[in-house]
């Protein structure tokens, strides 16, 4: 089980959380192609390494945060605001699309 | 190849068993093939035995970053069955069933595949509903698969609470007699064996790191010991597909994640069969060895860190123990977690992809062990044709762009 700073209530253990996927995810608007469509729904990165994603404490404060983790070691390397960008970390990639 | 039989047994206990050939060799990679497949689990081994055996590529080679089966083939509960519901899914893995109904005798190599039957029970009106739904559409796609009565299931699997009172009462079961188990690390070695002695290449510890292209079709493979020129690429790589596509710059529908699994110490045969619930999300059999092997489910987040949460055994543990309050007394022995691949819809993908000469066989996610030997063969026909197989031909890798998702839900049959 991980241990994890909830930026508003300090840390906590994971089962008071859900993780809520790859975070800074953009839909598109509704004229975008088919491809387009697929990536936003389906396509994720999934890298071996550093990835952004989104975290709920909720069943603590039920507030949202953002978190770099590295999937590997599965330790959080930064933790920050909705809305905010990553911050820059060495082998983060950058985006949510690569194609 | 050196067979095995019980002259073979005989003659060798003559010289007290010093003299057996390995099994396979250990080849130099040679500097070019006709394919190459990128994985050595039971899936990717697979596709090299039938590749050379039904479609006569034996200038092949796997390539292997660890030890064979040493992936999600070695780490699995090692549960067979093909009672799916969708019609595109049950042709799949019966598929598999038929081939593993012969499998030992098809290899020469003991797999183990006893077929004791997998049991899923229904706790509520809405699983009753649910599993004499999947009976049904099973039948009709000529997949056997029968409804007991609590008493019915309690005769097959006499360790079973059906009491009325208990807190997931069991209200019946769907069975399937065909399911079963086998022994999952045979699987890998049979197909290694069968696959070298039909001329190909195993290459053990040689990483992929790179896959070369030539425009939108691919050349070769850049490995750990050096690169090695292919006109043609099976990946068959698990938890690690995303890693392995990146590579050749195709994006896949994948999210990896942790699955645990354990045993106990081991015990006289107590446990007949296969039982699986949804509802209290359990699964459990007894190996030969008698160990209980128990699923438990993935964690939360993705990762590759081939471990899982302690509070995942925990909950698995309390299902168990709801279902068979007789086992709290048992120790567990050992605990270990796979890298599986899960794709938007909880079906495989087993396709052609944008670059020519690029084949993928991934996204079996919780549930893969039970396909090997389907997912192999129609696999090894599509690299060998470039062409689908009848039976592959709906999991394709555009069908996130299509929309026509095979969507199975249930198909590990536990809660996702």
């Amino acid at each position: 089980m991980l241990l994890i700073e909830c930026p508003f209530c300090g840390p906590r253990a994971e089962t008071e959380f859900h993780c809520g996927g790859q975070a800074h995810i953009v839909r598109p608007s509704n004229d975008v192609d088919d491809t387009a469509w697929e990536s936003y729904l389906f396509i994720r990165n999934n890298p071996k390494g550093i990835h952004a994603e989104r975290w709920v404490h909720n069943h603590g404060c039920g507030r949202w945060f953002n978190a770099l983790r590295d999937t590997v070691s599965d330790r959080f390397l930064a933790i920050y605001a909705m809305g905010e960008k990553p911050p820059a970390i060495d082998g983060l990639e950058d985006g949510n699309d690569k194609r | 190849m050196q067979r095995y039989s019980i002259v073979s047994i005989a003659r060798n206990a003559l010289t007290g068993h010093r003299n057996w050939q390995r099994a396979w060799r250990s080849p130099e990679p040679k500097p070019s093939y006709d394919a190459v497949i990128i994985g050595g689990g039971g899936h990717g081994l697979g596709t090299a035995y039938y590749l050379a055996k039904e479609h006569g590529l034996t200038n092949i080679a796997v390539l292997e970053k660890g030890w064979l089966g040493g992936g999600n083939t070695g780490r699995n509960t090692t549960i067979i069955r093909s009672n799916y519901l969708y019609d595109e899914s049950a042709a799949l893995y019966d598929h598999a069933v038929k081939l593993w109904e012969g499998l030992s005798q098809e290899l020469n190599y003991n797999t183990m595949y006893s077929p004791r039957g997998v049991m899923m029970l229904a706790h509520n009106v809405h699983d009753v509903q649910v599993f004499k739904r999947h009976i049904y559409a099973n039948r009709l796609n000529g997949v056997d698969n029968e409804w007991l009565t609590p008493e019915q299931a309690k005769a097959y699997c006499p360790p079973l609470d059906i009491r009325r009172d208990a807190r997931y009462p069991v209200m019946g079961a769907a069975l399937q007699r065909r399911g079963g188990t086998a022994r999952h690390d045979a699987v890998a070695w049979g197909y290694a064996r069968g696959a070298d002695a039909l001329g190909v290449d195993i290459i053990q510890n040689c990483e992929v790191t790179g896959i070369r292209r030539d425009g939108d079709k691919v050349i070769g493979v850049e490995t750990m010991r050096g690169y090695i020129q292919a006109p043609k690429v099976g990946v068959v790589a698990a938890g690690n597909t995303t890693v392995v596509m990146d590579m050749a710059g195709v994006r896949m529908p994948l999210e990896s994640y942790p699955l645990q699994a354990l045993v106990s110490e081991p015990v006289k045969p107590v446990f007949p069969c296969v039982v699986m619930s949804n509802t209290v999300h359990a699964y459990i059999s007894q190996s030969d060895k008698g160990e209980l092997v128990i699923g438990a489910g993935t964690d939360q987040f993705t990762s590759y860190s081939q471990r899982g949460g302690f509070h995942i055994i925990e909950h698995t543990l309390e299902a168990i123990l709801e279902l068979f309050p007789v086992f709290s007394r048992m120790r567990m022995l050992r605990q270990w977690g796979g890298i599986v691949d899960v794709t938007p819809d909880r079906s495989p993908i087993l396709a052609k992809t944008p670059v020519r000469g690029l084949y993928v066989n991934c996204g079996w996610g919780t549930g893969g062990f039970k396909a090997t030997p389907g997912s192999a063969h129609t696999f090894a026909h599509t690299i060998a044709r470039d062409e689908p197989h009848p039976i592959n031909a709906p999991f394709t890798l555009e069908r996130f762009r299509t929309g026509r998702l095979i969507d199975e839900a249930a198909a590990a049959a536990v809660a996702h």
